[in-house]
């Protein structure tokens, strides 16, 4: 089947499978590999891109799912090389730890800064419920999210 | 994990999903998908066809009408919690939302999809079993309302036959002076209920109770309802309605909990949303 996406901007047009897994189809396909594959069952949330800017998990949908769908993955986070402000967190709060897990937390949290740009930390944590992190480190990445609220508040705090 | 290999097709309409289901084949209707995909993977669900029901415009949307909210199936979970109308007539509905699976399940998950798949620990059923809620169903031969409470059969299994669609989940808005909560103790990766209770407390003094996760498929509690109905609902009648709770059901036994402590727990469960509704 013919699909026709837009990929961090970038339109694309594919003859896939129809059984060809969202997340498969971005990696091996457009060999866009920051998106990764952890449990690739519908857990752990490191597959997440944002499709019509919706937190999706991409190794639960099929690409011919995403036809004329407007697809937005970590690569697409830093268009021009400078770091978005929750990148920025997670580097000076150290939220990577091994990294794995990073780029679908940056799909979902940047989203959920555009909605919630002053969350509690509680509804940070809410937020980050389809998201494991098996470093276990939460707290840095919770930090990170605090930092990049903070930045785009134009507050002058940051979280010790 | 690769799926068995289907055809696929997107329809933009509820007649057009109707037609493919009748055309023969195995066809299987995805709406979400996030129940359906993840058994296809493990290939415990192989559909010769999947029939998209995504992007059906008349699946979408919650309105108001004749004193129920309507629920169009293909709403999604992330589209219920955010809704005025949930959060006014409807609180409880919105508590649910909010518990389901996470921000990327809810985003893609639907209302009709999460009845129509029927899982015991799924948390819909519970709610539109304690509102009284109506299912609305389309099928080749022409449309049918069924109540919620005739709607669920058995693990994974409803009234729902193969050639008809889920159209609409109506809700009557309770009335006013009515209380209603939903409590669940989850399974803290899928955040599926290992027990959940629904219960709505009306000001006639009918308390409707529901559990999910509890057995094969979620059910209305009539032991426990009789035992507080129309009662004043003090420490006696609240003892009483949890002795009486989930008697004589086949409780779930697996790795995440036994059936003894979810025994136990569906009764620690209801005590604390009957205390809510006080």
């Amino acid at each position: 089947m013919q699909i026709k996406v837009k990929v961090n901007g970038v339109d694309y047009t594919h003859e896939v499978e129809p059984r060809l897994l969202l997340v498969h189809y971005l990696r091996e396909v457009l060999h866009l590999t920051g998106t990764h594959v952890g449990c690739d069952t519908s857990i752990c949330g490191a597959c997440t891109v944002q499709v019509n800017s919706k937190p999706t998990k991409s190794c639960t949908m099929f690409a011919v799912q995403a036809d004329g769908c407007e697809i937005l993955t970590v690569e697409g986070l830093a268009p021009n090389g400078e770091m978005h402000v929750l990148q920025e967190g997670f580097k000076e709060m150290h939220g990577l730890q091994c990294g794995f897990c990073t780029p679908g937390i940056l799909m979902t949290m940047t989203d959920f800064l555009k909605n919630n740009p002053d969350p509690s930390e509680e509804d940070i944590r809410h937020a980050l419920k389809g998201h494991l992190c098996r470093c276990t480190g939460y707290q840095n990445i919770v930090k990170a999210v605090q930092y990049a609220a903070a930045k785009i508040a134009n507050r002058e705090e940051v979280p010790a | 994990m690769i799926p068995v290999a289907f055809e696929y097709k997107k329809v933009s309409s509820v007649e057009e999903a109707l037609t493919s289901l009748a055309s023969g084949g195995e066809g299987k209707l995805l709406a979400g998908g996030y129940s359906l995909i993840p058994a296809m993977k493990l290939r415990l669900n192989q559909p010769a066809l999947l029939i998209d029901i995504g992007d059906i415009p008349a699946l979408k949307g919650i309105r108001e009408e004749d004193g129920e909210i309507v629920i169009n199936a293909g709403t999604t979970h992330n589209d219920i919690l955010h809704n005025d109308l949930i959060q006014q007539h409807l609180p409880f509905f919105h508590e649910a939302a909010k518990m389901i699976g996470d921000e990327q399940v809810r985003n893609r998950g639907t209302m009709g999809g999460s009845l129509a798949h029927a899982d015991p620990a799924a948390d819909w059923p519970a709610l539109v079993l304690a509102a009284d809620a109506n299912i609305e169903l389309a099928g080749t031969s022409g449309k049918r309302t069924l109540k919620a409470t005739e709607f669920f059969t058995g693990l994974f299994s409803t009234e729902l036959q193969e050639n008809e669609i889920i159209t609409a989940i109506r809700v009557p808005i309770p009335a006013e002076g009515s209380k209603s909560v939903y409590l669940k103790f989850e399974n803290p990766a899928s955040r599926f209920a290992i027990v959940g209770c629904a219960v709505l407390r009306l000001p006639d003094g009918r308390i409707n109770i529901a559990f999910t996760g509890v057995a094969d498929f979620a059910f209305r509690d009539a032991g426990a309802e009789k035992a507080v109905s129309g009662k004043t609902m003090d420490d006696a009648a609240m003892q009483e309605a949890q002795t009486a709770a989930v008697v004589g059901v086949d409780i779930l036994s697996d790795n995440f909990a036994s059936a003894e402590y979810r025994k136990h727990l569906a009764k620690v469960y209801l005590k604390r949303a009957l205390q809510a509704v006080m």
